[in-house]
């Protein structure tokens, strides 16, 4: 039992209505009791979708269960055929109906659904959560399509240089797009495009947009793109075992992955490196010049704290580090399924990776690295928030506002440039603050001039700044260091900062005061120093910066 | 998975009355010729109780909320909630793990140790409710005992009592009513002449019923949910019950029992509706007739004049009710009588006669019942009739926005101040505002 506030994935069965309503010509059953049907407002309100997902619950109440619980499964999967006319039908059940054991998918097995596809799902839903879902349920979809079409043991594999011998242009499928994904629908179009100006095209991309009979197209491809690992890593990797297709793993998110992803692919299918490969980065991406540009300068060695799902989170801290030049400050997922290949990224930084899906275990490591920027989920967002630091949502679990209108992907050339918009626009408003720092003391300076962070911005005064330290450490329960206003109940070994010490203290940037003040605090602490002046600020300073 | 027993007995708490499957139209028993009410069952696109945490947990700042079952259940009131407003909202859920399901004596330790760890984190709570949920109910995991445990272990700083808000037993607002029938036990008796209004209201809708009720001459006026879970109010033979939510079906009949008198009225939303729910109570007390119109008629004007520009672009509409939080009746009266619309048909998670009696004498004659839910044949008959304004979830209302259809999202109306007369312009105003937005909106 765990104790649970707010979560970034919701149940595996969750993910199965992703893979569902990311298809056409899918429906799902689901035996679930009445409210299990809230999960549509996930795709009609989230994704601001025009239609319901193509689910049928079975909303059984308690009347039901003394009665016949398997014979309204399967009057409802009767129904649902009918109405819908599925070309492929998904049989399954969330956690209560777990424990009453009717077997939807052995019911349906036995009935005559007219020549329909049916792929039972079994969804654990006490050990396993949203991600896990969708990959399993992707699988079995494609597995129960395909199985057919499995070549015998010893088969000669998919080679992915065939195109040649076929005299046509190479093909590949985009593996792991689904609804409720992060920027999915844009990425493909950024992938396909990206694609096609080298030559390549694209067979099947699945599960978005896709029919049944698409899956059955998957292995007439020449390799498979791992868009996705959440949701593609199974599949592809049975298609490399049962097909022996060859999958692309990189994922194409920063300026040196999709570098990387086209040299994959290229030596994988066998392409003429094209002219200007190197060069073709600086050509189509805005990302490298923006970035080398005086204006982002003060990007350097920005503090930055990184959240999200394994995929994302690993492609943030690539391009943060090596593309823009910040210092990452905290690396971690919530994608325990991924939680080794981000532990190998966080340590290539010197980091630990945080592996967690409670949030405010999160929330506590963003206080104590101290960052001016968190790239996280919505959750991080809002916790961001609350500590007044500028965050950009680079992940699922998403909100209305993380589907846009506009075209904004997160991969290929495109998707570099809105990313370096993205993360950059937060901190212009954060140099903005600064500047309102510095000028705060010129009469022009209107007092209580309210940031546009919003309430949660750090504020200008002393007064209040030392109010936000206070709110803060009373907010967050985890006993970060900071800013217990010095007379109030200190210990006999607490150094006490001095009129002239806070006079000091206050005139550093409000981003980085909390992190100073800790810093000479245990400084101070560390040499038996009781009382921390202007002077002993200076001394900590010179000591840190060595 | 392994698990335990293939059936839990079906429990009483749903009032609906049991009928077979199908999509019968019955006529049911009654003196008058009461409008024929279709009867249905199939999927059922409402949420269960727990999704009241919502509200409840803010009406009572000083209890917390915890669902004891899935990640399902957590999500659930995740995404009925919107999104995570507060840091460490008053509500969570204990999630049941496989080893929670393997063996129940653990479960229990387990309770224990997270209920303790809670309260340890959050000092302030006085109140704590264990909410059961579907899969704790299948399981049988015993939350009355687990609550009288913990209450023991607590020994008198923190009172836990449990109620279900699981889906196989309630729908959304039920689960106020479940968590009303806890509270119960605890209140004390008395039989000292008071109003007790019964129902979540908004603080500032209950401060506004309260000072009118005392400009009637009417002082003792008390309220169930408190905005103190420790401010139970008390209950006794001079106690009369006044509704404000038409969805306390268990515990108006309990109140009874212990002595209340129940106020039969129409549920105060308009003013027509208003008027009468406050007449009724001042009745109920014998208060003089003249005193009470005397505070009511400029209300009851000045509501009519701010309804009167929303009237204008609700009149003559025809409107389909989904069935959602059990408003739909009460407001269909609003809509039909004081706005000048049109019932296609008006749908109820299911029919309380009782507790809907004085409202379904005022409903325009041969309004269109429906009880129960099947989605997919009532979506068919949205279809067919293509209504002006359709009330319905969110899982439904951009679909239909789709196929061309104004809908307004029920949800808002459980988290809204739409009571009394003083809120009817706003009331109104919430079901024009779709069709004068397609009105302002154009692309060519």
């Amino acid at each position: 039992m765990e104790l649970t506030l707010w979560t970034y994935e919701g149940p595996p069965h969750v993910g199965a209505m992703r893979i569902a309503a990311s298809m056409e010509g899918v429906h799902y059953v689901l035996h679930a009791p009445q409210g299990d049907t809230y999960a549509d407002l996930l795709f009609t309100m989230i994704e601001r979708r025009d239609k319901r997902p193509p689910v049928t619950y079975t909303t059984f109440q308690a009347r039901d269960l003394g009665g016949d619980t398997a014979e309204l499964v399967k009057r409802t999967i009767a129904q649902a055929v009918e109405r819908f006319q599925p070309e492929a039908l998904l049989v399954g059940e969330s956690c209560t109906a777990e424990l009453i054991q009717d077997q939807p998918g052995a019911l349906a097995a036995g009935m005559d659904l007219g020549g329909i596809p049916m792929v039972s799902l079994e969804l654990p839903a006490y050990s396993k959560k949203e991600n896990w879902g969708a990959a399993e349920t992707f699988y079995q979809l494609v597995r129960g399509l395909l199985k057919e079409q499995v070549p015998p043991p010893g088969s000669p594999k998919i080679l992915p240089t065939r195109w040649r011998q076929e005299g046509r242009r190479p093909r590949v499928n985009l593996l792991g797009p689904s609804l409720l994904g992060f920027r999915c629908r844009d990425d493909v179009r950024e992938i396909t495009r990206l694609l096609g100006e080298h030559g390549v095209d694209v067979s099947v991309v699945a599960p978005l947009g896709a029919r049944p009979a698409d899956l059955l197209r998957i292995p007439s491809a020449d390799a498979n793109i791992c868009l996705y690992p959440e949701v593609a890593a199974p599949v592809c990797s049975w298609l490399e075992r049962s097909f022996g297709q060859a999958t692309v793993k990189t994922v194409p998110i920063g300026v040196a992955a999709t570098t990387a992803f086209l040299a994959e692919l290229t030596t994988l299918l066998g392409l003429e490196p094209a002219e200007g490969t190197q060069t073709e980065s600086e050509r189509r991406s805005r990302l490298p010049w923006y970035s080398r540009s005086v204006d982002s300068t003060y990007l350097t060695g920005k503090r930055v704290f990184i959240f999200g799902d394994a995929t994302h989170a690993i492609a943030a801290a690539r391009i943060a580090s090596q593309e823009l030049g910040f210092a990452v400050v905290g690396l971690g997922t919530y994608s325990r399924e991924l939680a080794r290949e981000v532990r190998a990224a966080a340590k290539e930084l010197g980091l630990e990776a945080l592996i967690t899906d409670d949030y405010l275990a999160v929330e506590k490591a963003m206080a104590e690295a101290a960052p001016e920027l968190v790239l996280g989920t919505q959750m991080e967002r809002h916790s961001a928030k609350r500590l007044g630091i500028p965050c950009a949502v680079i992940s699922t679990p998403l909100h209305v506002q993380d589907v846009p209108a506009r075209y904004s992907p997160q991969m290929g050339w495109e998707g570099a440039n809105v990313i370096f918009d993205a993360w950059v626009h937060p901190l212009m408003m954060g140099l903005e603050e600064h500047l309102i720092g510095m000028f705060r003391h010129d009469f022009e300076f209107v007092d209580g001039h309210r940031s546009h962070l919003g309430d949660g911005a750090p504020s200008v005064s002393p007064v209040a700044d030392a109010m936000q330290d206070g709110v803060a450490s009373a907010a967050a329960p985890f006993g970060v260091a900071v800013a217990t206003p010095p007379a109030a109940g200190a210990s006999p070994h607490e150094p006490v900062w001095t009129t002239d010490g806070e006079t000091e203290l206050h005139k550093i940037p409000f981003f980085v005061r909390g992190k100073v003040r800790r810093n000479t605090e245990s400084f101070a602490r560390e040499r038996g120093i009781g009382e921390i002046t202007a002077e002993t600020l200076y001394d900590a300073k010179a000591h840190f910066s060595r | 998975m392994v698990v335990m027993p293939s059936s839990v007995t079906p429990s009483s708490v749903t009032p609906s009355s049991d009928t077979p499957a199908g999509d019968a139209a019955t006529r049911a028993g009654g003196g008058d010729a009461p409008p024929e009410v279709r009867k249905e069952s199939g999927q059922r696109e409402v949420f269960c109780g727990l999704t009241s945490i919502v509200w409840l947990h803010r009406r009572m700042p000083d209890a917390f909320f915890l669902v004891v079952g899935s990640r399902t259940c957590a999500h659930l009131i995740q995404s009925a909630a919107g999104v995570m407003i507060f840091a460490e909202p008053r509500f969570g859920t204990a999630i049941l793990g496989e080893r929670d399901l393997a063996g129940l004596a653990d479960a229990n330790e387990e309770l224990d140790r997270l209920v303790r760890d809670l309260l340890e984190r959050r000092p302030e709570i006085r109140t704590l409710f264990l909410v059961g949920s579907c899969p704790s109910e299948v399981i049988k995991l015993d939350l009355a005992r687990a609550a009288e445990r913990l209450t023991q272990q607590m020994a008198g700083r923190v009172r836990v009592l449990n109620y279900t808000g699981s889906g196989i037993e309630t729908t959304f607002t039920q689960g106020e009513d479940q968590a009303l029938m806890a509270l119960l036990p605890h209140l004390p008796a008395s039989d000292e002449e008071q109003l007790l209004i019964v129902g979540t209201l908004a603080d500032a809708v209950e401060d506004r019923f309260t000072t009118l009720f005392e400009r009637m001459g009417l002082p003792r006026v008390r309220s169930l949910p408190p905005r103190r879970s420790t401010d139970l109010p008390p209950i006794g033979k001079g106690t009369r019950l006044l509704l404000a939510q038409p969805f306390l079906s268990a515990t108006a009949r309990a109140l009874a029992h212990r002595g209340g008198q129940l106020i039969t009225s129409p549920y105060p939303f308009g003013v027509e509706g208003s008027r009468l729910w406050m007449e009724a109570a001042a009745a109920s007390f014998n208060l003089d007739p003249a005193a009470v119109a005397g505070v009511l008629d400029p209300l009851v004007e000045r509501g009519r004049r701010a309804i009167e520009p929303h009237r204008q672009v609700l009149r003559g509409k025809r409107l389909f009710l989904m069935p959602d939080s059990q408003m739909e009746i009460p407001l269909a009266r609003f809509l039909a009588r004081e706005c000048g619309m049109e019932l296609v048909e008006v749908g109820v998670p299911y029919l309380d006669r009782q507790l809907m009696a004085a409202e379904q004498a005022l409903l325009p004659a041969g309004t269109p019942l429906s009880e129960g839910q099947d989605v997919e044949r009532q979506l068919d008959r949205v279809r067919a009739e293509r209504p002006d304004l359709v009330v319905c979830g969110l899982g439904l209302a951009n679909p239909l926005e789709a196929e061309g259809l104004a809908t307004k999202w029920s949800i808002e109306l459980v988290f809204s101040p739409i009571h009394g007369c003083d809120q009817a312009g706003e009331l109104a105003e919430l079901f024009a505002r779709p069709l004068r937005r397609r009105e302002l909106i154009s692309f060519a």
